[in-house]
This record gives C-alpha cells, structure tokens and sequence, in this order.
C-alpha cells in the first residue's frame, strides 16, 4: 500500500506551497521572532550586544532567512507572560523531580524497570500545542515522544516505570495537564476558553 | 576546597564516560551506540565547563555550544540511516 | 557572602556531575534501548543547567550568561528532535526489545500502515538489522 505510505507527506507539502503552488514565504510580521532568536544568537556568540554588532546582527539574521526560506511557522497570536513563567517553573521542578525518579530506577530498580508505550489523544488540532507538548514532555525525563498521528492529534510516548493499567491513566492525565498549562500560556482564544470552561471556575488554583 | 569538588567531579564524569564507553562496546545495537557517544559528547562539553572553572577562564564557552549542535547532528543522521536501511 | 556562593558554586557542580555519572550507570542498567533513552535526556536538562549555573556564579560576571543561555537553550531545542529521531527509527526497525514493555498501544497502528498481520509476533526486516552480524 504504497500510497497510504505518502499519505502525511503529502500533507507536509500542501502546508508549505499555496493553492497555484507557490512556496509560501513567511512574512516579517510572521517572522520576527525568528529574526529576534537569531539576533540573540549572534549577539551571544560575539559575547556584546552593542548597537553597531546588533545591526550587523540584524543584516545577518534577513540575510540568513530570505537565503534558507523555511514554510512560515503558524503562531497563535496570543500569548500570556504569567502563564509562560509559571509554565517555566512548573517544568523546572518537574524536571527535578522526574530527575530524581529515573536516577532512582537506575540505581536500584535497573533490569527490572519496565515501561509502556502509551497513545495520548490531545484535546487541541493545532500543529504548535502538539509540537510543543511533545517538546515538552521529552525534556522532562521519563517520557519521550516515538510517533505522532497528526490528523487526530494524538502522541504516540513511551514512558518509564509503567506496572500497571493505573500507572497508564496516571501518565496519560499527566500528558493532558502539560498541555492545558501550554493552551493556557500560548494556545490560540478559543482554546484558551474551551480549557477555561472544561475545567470550572477555579481552574487557577488548580496545582499539578 | 575548589580543588577536592574539582577532583570529586572529575572522578564522577570519568566513570560516567567509562560506562558510556561499555555501552559503546556491548552495543547490541547502532542506536545504543549513538546514545551512548551522545551521552559522552555531554560528559566531555561538562568536563570542558570544570576546565573553565578550574583556571577561572571563558575560552571554551563556544565549544559546549558548537558539541551540542554536533551531538544533534550525529544522532539525528545515523538515525535516518538506520530507518533509511529498512526502507531500502 | 563569598563564602556562601562558593558552597553554592561546589553543590551545584557535584550534583550537575551526579547527574552525568547516572546518566552512565542509567546506560548501563537498563534492560532496553528505549529505557535506557530516559537516562540520556536527564544530563542534558538538569545537569547542565547545574553546571552552567555552577559556571557562571564562579566566574562572578553577567557576560558569560547570554552565552550559557544560548549553550542550555540549544541542548532544549535539539534534545527531544534527536529523541524522537533515535526512538522512533529504534521503534520501528525492531531494535527495541518489546518483552520489557507493559502495555503497547502503537504496535497495531505500524503493523496496519506495513501492512503486516497484528500479531503479537516480531516481524523480521527484510535486509536484517546491520549490526545483528557482529
């Protein structure tokens, strides 16, 4: 069956050309966060963010993004800065946590550690939560993402230290609170809303 | 007392690399074998960091980041090869 | 104070290296490829974030930060991209033992897009793996 085979390849070209089958170019309005990280880069790598270097910086960083045009990257248009830092924090602690867990299991647990590869159906269709909360939970040390069915939005993960069908559900409701506090900090208004109303009134105070 | 956390540490990632270096030789398999070097292209861009602290200078600092970009490179092109060998 | 950043500094360093040294062991212990993926996330997250920490206290200045910012930054770009790469190539050539998984809810979705029959069966590659020669 070859042609199911290129059925998401297909999809992966549609995105980057337009109807006459033109490949699309980004914006500057789409692309200067793009431009804003390679300024950094450069910055950071001369160790001085003086004006005279930032300009050059700036030059460098158009030069670079009209030579390697990429298909423009979606963002969502909203962004809230306390969720972004709570995000942060939370991800910094679980990074911690988790840390410890898998240095537990290595040390005492070793053979004997088993793990399961789970499928966690997301909430959103949007193709940046998706990448994110993959980006996310493979960073936090214990889960990585093996596959990715994009038209259902759904993560195939493998997870460690897994005995059990409770351990499972367990992981799956941890995968979803990642990214309800990814909608929360950059997911599109009407995700933001349908979380806000899936979760109550006091879905805030909520701790994970 | 700078000298005994350097010596401390510098035990600690030599025997990290020599399990690296094991898992290197036991593989079983070429996936095992990039994960492992990956793990000791870490090791060495953290030894290069005790370095840096050890003489208090900042010559290095280009060196960790240019080791990341190189681990991702590795890792990600002997894993396109492998995938690449099954589909051929 | 300085004696205070000075413990700081050393914690920081030793627990960056713990982290490294697990991560070896973690190599080591682990029945599988995919587990033992775990273990070689944990010294590119926590422990350098430890050690760069560790760094720029010692070294007492604002300047190298960026630097060390850009170093971090780049090791959480790139970490899950080859994860994923090696993990889903290791998946899906059957280089990882799939005795040590609990449950595995991924398996009948490769075996329909192969088109291979969902039996709890391992289906042999075609070429064989290269390195199951030596």
């Amino acid at each position: 069956m070859p042609n199911k085979n290129f059925e998401p390849r297909d999809q992966r070209i549609d995105d980057a050309l337009d109807t006459s089958g033109v490949r699309h170019r980004a914006t500057l309005k789409q692309e200067w966060p793009l431009l804003l990280l390679l300024l950094f880069v450069w910055g950071a790598l001369w160790q001085d963010f003086s004006l005279g270097n930032m300009v050059f910086g700036v030059i460098i960083a158009l030069l670079i993004v009209n030579l390697f045009p990429l298909p423009p990257v979606v963002l969502s248009g909203r962004i809230n800065a306390w969720y972004c830092l709570k995000l942060f924090i939370w991800f910094l602690g679980q990074v911690f946590a988790a840390s410890v867990h898998v240095a537990w299991l290595a040390l005492v647990r070793g053979k004997r550690t088993r793990s399961a590869v789970i499928a966690v159906p997301l909430r959103t269709d949007s193709d940046l939560i998706v990448m994110t909360v993959g980006h996310v939970l493979t960073l936090i040390p214990g889960s990585f993402v093996i596959d990715v069915d994009r038209s259902s939005s759904t993560l195939y993960l493998h997870y460690i230290d897994i005995e059990s069908p409770a351990d499972v559900e367990k992981a799956r409701a941890g995968i979803r609170d990642i990214e309800r506090r990814l909608i929360m900090a950059i997911g599109s208004r009407d995700e933001y809303e349908a979380i806000k109303s899936e979760c109550g009134p006091n879905f805030d105070a909520r701790k994970g | 007392m700078l000298d005994i956390v350097i010596w401390i540490c510098g035990i600690m990632l030599g025997l990290g690399a020599v399990a690296c270096l094991v898992r290197v030789a036991k593989g079983p398999s070429i996936l095992d074998r990039v994960l492992a070097l990956d793990v000791m292209l870490l090791i060495i861009s953290a030894a290069l960091c005790l370095e840096m602290v050890l003489h208090k200078h900042t010559d290095y600092l280009l060196f960790v980041v240019a080791a990341c970009m190189l681990g991702f490179i590795g890792s990600v092109t002997v894993s396109r090869f492998v995938s690449d060998q099954r589909n051929a | 104070m300085e004696i205070f950043l000075d413990v700081l500094v050393a914690v920081l360093l030793i627990l960056g290296c713990l982290m490294s040294l697990i991560a070896g062991i973690g190599l080591l212990t682990f029945p599988d490829m995919l587990t033992r993926m775990h273990a070689a996330t944990k010294p590119q997250v926590l422990g350098f974030l430890l050690i760069f920490a560790g760094l720029a206290i010692y070294l007492r200045s604002w300047a190298v930060v960026p630097v060390l910012v850009l170093a971090w930054g780049m090791q959480l770009l790139t970490a899950p991209v080859s994860a994923h790469m090696i993990g889903r190539s290791g998946y899906r050539t059957k280089h990882a033992a799939k005795e040590t998984l609990f449950s595995d809810e991924l398996s009948h979705v490769v075996n329909k897009v192969n088109g291979t029959p969902p039996t709890g069966t391992t289906p042999v590659s075609k070429t064989g793996s290269p390195d199951e020669q030596d």
